[in-house]
């Protein structure tokens, strides 16, 4: 009964075949609790990393060539060493302010076991000399709040966190930090806007990106949630035995939240680069087909962000680079599959609302263009179209995002595929996003907008 | 109501000593206030903005960006409903307009009595679990009609107290870092040296350094050899 409102197990998580790096205590009620975390291997990864130098423990993670988690994919090993040498004080900011629609997978690694987050915090700051952490967790997350709580304050007693961590010269203060409710704090410049007090609004970058001037003018490393997540496992196992699951260019597994139209949605963890989207959609150990076998009109490959894929893409593997060039992104292992009876400009006016309520209003091209563009899909979906509103919904979009926006092949009419990323004249990705869904369903479904724009009929004169 | 209470007051200035400028507690503070007095009152925000030594307006600019601060009073309990694309698929819409004739208010309405605010939300983070509600910031996943009618009543009746607090409360759990555990806490322009565990590298970025002069020096011999070499062979 859904009285349970402290859905106590990893709800959504779906235990399948395949190696488990991230999701390997979801399987235990109480993994979030120390001794539980303790009993399974928890603080290993630290504790090995303690006996090594820290820019030992920067090679093992540049060596694993682990991807960032939270949308851009970038690895984490490099971004590190974009810090100005000596320019000290630095700090970690834990991105874990996930809402991007579709995304689910920081909320249970916080929930579920926030020990081997700590952990993975803790390496970072070791390896690169940060002297604080801040662990940013979006506002609506009451219960990861409690846990990374309470984690943090059992890991204060146990002497894993705070002052000469496990009797070293290591010391380091995780401090939880959590927001109020805007989707744009996720960026990672609004986030240290945010972390500093002020409205949650993006820095323009380049030319500085936080590696060199971040949180109080501070070299300053910002990662996901999931990307932290990892760093136990690869310290205790090794960049090889990581780069033995996924691909070369994309080793190891993602958290994947597969929604929408599926017999079995849920989060998996599966191999990233060698799993493909069909795997994923119909593999028994996945999502076991579409709901009621009906027949897949399109998908969100990577949050609401992401251009559309089609029937077509589902065998692409789960890469960034191959996805990238089909016209879309991976972005935060989000995946929305959608069947035939989904209305496309329904769809579209969803996503789009979204970005129009989210915009954080500090430019004007995705100030005004989300708004307008919300307002021409709103008069379309509800039969007030006019003629000439789908060339003026895709002038606003140009606007926001010039030139032919990202977007998939459709071999049949010789569309062909347009690579990622898209072009900006906004000062964050957010603008340009709410382009994704608009071009997307325009470019494949053009004659389901038209149907709902009323058509004009001319007045007959009578002859006399 | 509305200036901190004198236990508000206490946690307050831990929270902000736990940042190294205290304006960063600015939203923490905003959301001890809203737990107080269920919404964040003109007077909380004066308060914070002296203990935060920031004015007034900067604590208003920053408020008011975020969607979890009411500077009105709202509901004892809010309702989000999720209605974004995933839900969307799975019902979140029927589910939203379901509360709406329920309690026969619109979303971003409050009940009378003052027991329920709905809003009509954006995702939740739940999306392979829709559709899906928060009340108070509490999930329920895959959530029907008649369950949604379920906890309604489990509210008005007083059997959900314990999973649900009153709005604004988030943590019942709170950080503390026990005296004598803290690593340390300081402005950043006071920190000028590197952390003390860093002079580990030392050793190693020596070796480095003396193994990539090594090889550049044998590089170089070997380039002038090869010009010799060269030489000898043009003459
Ligand atoms: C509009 C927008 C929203 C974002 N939201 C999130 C988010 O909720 N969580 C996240 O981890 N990254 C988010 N990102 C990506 C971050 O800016 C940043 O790239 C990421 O946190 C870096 O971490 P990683 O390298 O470990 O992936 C967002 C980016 C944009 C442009
Ligand atoms: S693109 Fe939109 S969200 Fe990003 S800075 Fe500009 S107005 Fe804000
Ligand atoms: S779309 Fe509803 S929770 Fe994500």
């Amino acid at each position: 009964m859904a009285t349970n409102a402290y859905v106590p197990h990893a709800a959504g998580y779906v235990d399948n075949e395949g190696p488990k790096i991230v999701s390997s205590r979801f399987v235990h009620d109480d993994a979030f609790l120390l001794e539980r975390s303790l009993a399974t291997g928890g603080y290993e990864g630290l504790k090995k990393a303690l006996t090594m130098a820290p820019v030992e423990v920067h090679d093992i993670v540049r060596d694993a060539v682990l991807l960032g988690r939270g949308g851009a994919g970038f690895p984490a090993g490099i971004k590190w060493g974009f810090c100005p040498p000596g320019k000290w004080p630095m700090y970690l900011v834990v991105n874990g302010d996930e809402s991007e629609p579709g995304t689910y997978k920081d909320r249970l690694l916080m929930e579920m076991d926030p020990h081997q987050l700590i952990e993975g915090c803790l390496i970072a700051c070791y390896a690169l000399g940060l002297s604080q952490c801040f662990l940013y967790v979006r506002g609506e997350m009451a219960l990861a709040q409690e846990r990374i709580a309470h984690a943090l304050n059992e890991a204060y007693e146990a002497n894993l966190v705070g002052k000469n961590i496990l009797g070293t010269d290591f010391s380091v203060d995780v401090v939880l930090h959590w927001g109020a409710g805007a989707y744009i704090v996720g960026e990672e410049t609004a986030l240290i806007e945010s972390l500093e007090g002020e409205r949650g609004m993006p820095r323009l970058k380049p030319p500085f990106f936080p590696a060199a001037i971040g949180l109080y003018g501070q070299p300053t490393i910002v990662n996901n949630v999931e990307t932290l997540s990892n760093l136990p496992w690869i310290m205790v196992n090794g960049a090889d035995e990581y780069k033995k699951y996924g691909s070369e260019t994309s080793p190891g597994t993602r958290l994947f939240a597969i929604s929408g139209h599926v017999k079995r949605p849920g989060v998996y963890e599966a191999e990233q680069g060698t799993t493909t989207f069909r795997d994923l959609i119909y593999g028994d150990n996945f999502c076991q087909g579409m709901k009621g076998d009906d027949e897949l009109k399109m998908f969100i490959p990577g949050g609401a962000s992401a251009p559309w894929f089609f029937p077509e893409q589902v065998d692409l593997p789960l890469e960034a680079r191959p996805v990238g060039a089909a016209g879309s992104m991976l972005g935060s292992g989000a995946i929305v599959i959608m069947d035939e009876s989904t209305d496309a400009v329904k769809a579209c006016l969803r996503v789009v609302r979204f970005f129009a309520r989210e915009s954080c209003g500090k430019c004007t091209p995705c100030r005004e263009g989300t708004t307008w563009e919300e307002t021409l899909l709103r008069r379309i979906y509800d039969g007030h179209g006019r003629p000439g509103d789908l060339e003026m919904l895709l002038d606003i979009a140009d606007n926001i995002s010039p030139g032919p926006y990202p977007g998939a092949a459709w071999e049949e009419q010789g569309v062909e595929a347009i690579p990622f990323p898209p072009k900006q004249t906004t000062i964050c990705p957010l603008g340009p996003s709410s382009v994704a869904p608009i071009t997307s369903a325009l470019r494949r479904f053009r004659d389901e907008f038209e149907a709902k724009i009323p058509q004009r009929t001319s007045i007959p004169v009578s002859a006399s | 109501m509305a200036r901190f209470t004198p236990d508000n007051l206490e946690l307050a200035h831990e929270i902000i000593s736990r940042y190294p400028r205290k304006k960063s507690a600015v939203i923490p503070l905003l959301h001890l206030g809203q737990e107080q007095d269920g919404y964040v009152t003109n007077e909380a925000m004066e308060h914070i903005a002296e203990l935060t030594e920031v004015t007034a307006a900067e604590v208003i600019g920053t408020c008011t960006f975020y969607e979890m601060f009411k500077t009105h009073p709202v509901g004892k309990y809010v309702i989000n409903v999720c209605t974004n694309i995933s839900c969307q698929l799975n019902g979140g819409e029927e589910l939203l307009e379901h509360l709406e004739e329920t309690l026969d208010i619109r979303s971003g309405g409050t009940t009378a009595d003052g027991m329920f605010t709905i809003e009509d939300y954006e995702c939740l983070a739940a999306c392979t679990e829709a559709p899906c509600m928060q009340v108070n910031y509490r999930y329920f996943h895959r959530i029907s009609n008649d369950e949604v009618d379920g906890v309604l009543s489990d509210i008005r009746s007083g059997k959900l107290a314990d999973t649900i607090p009153e709005h604004g409360v988030l943590q019942r759990v709170r950080q503390t870092i026990p005296a004598g555990k803290l690593a340390g806490i300081a402005p950043p322009e006071t920190v000028v040296d590197a952390p003390v565990w860093m002079a580990r590298n030392e050793p190693i970025l020596a070796a480095r350094a003396a193994a990539k002069a090594a090889e550049e020096a044998a590089a170089a011999n070997k380039a002038t050899e090869a010009t010799e070499a060269n030489e000898k062979g043009d003459a």
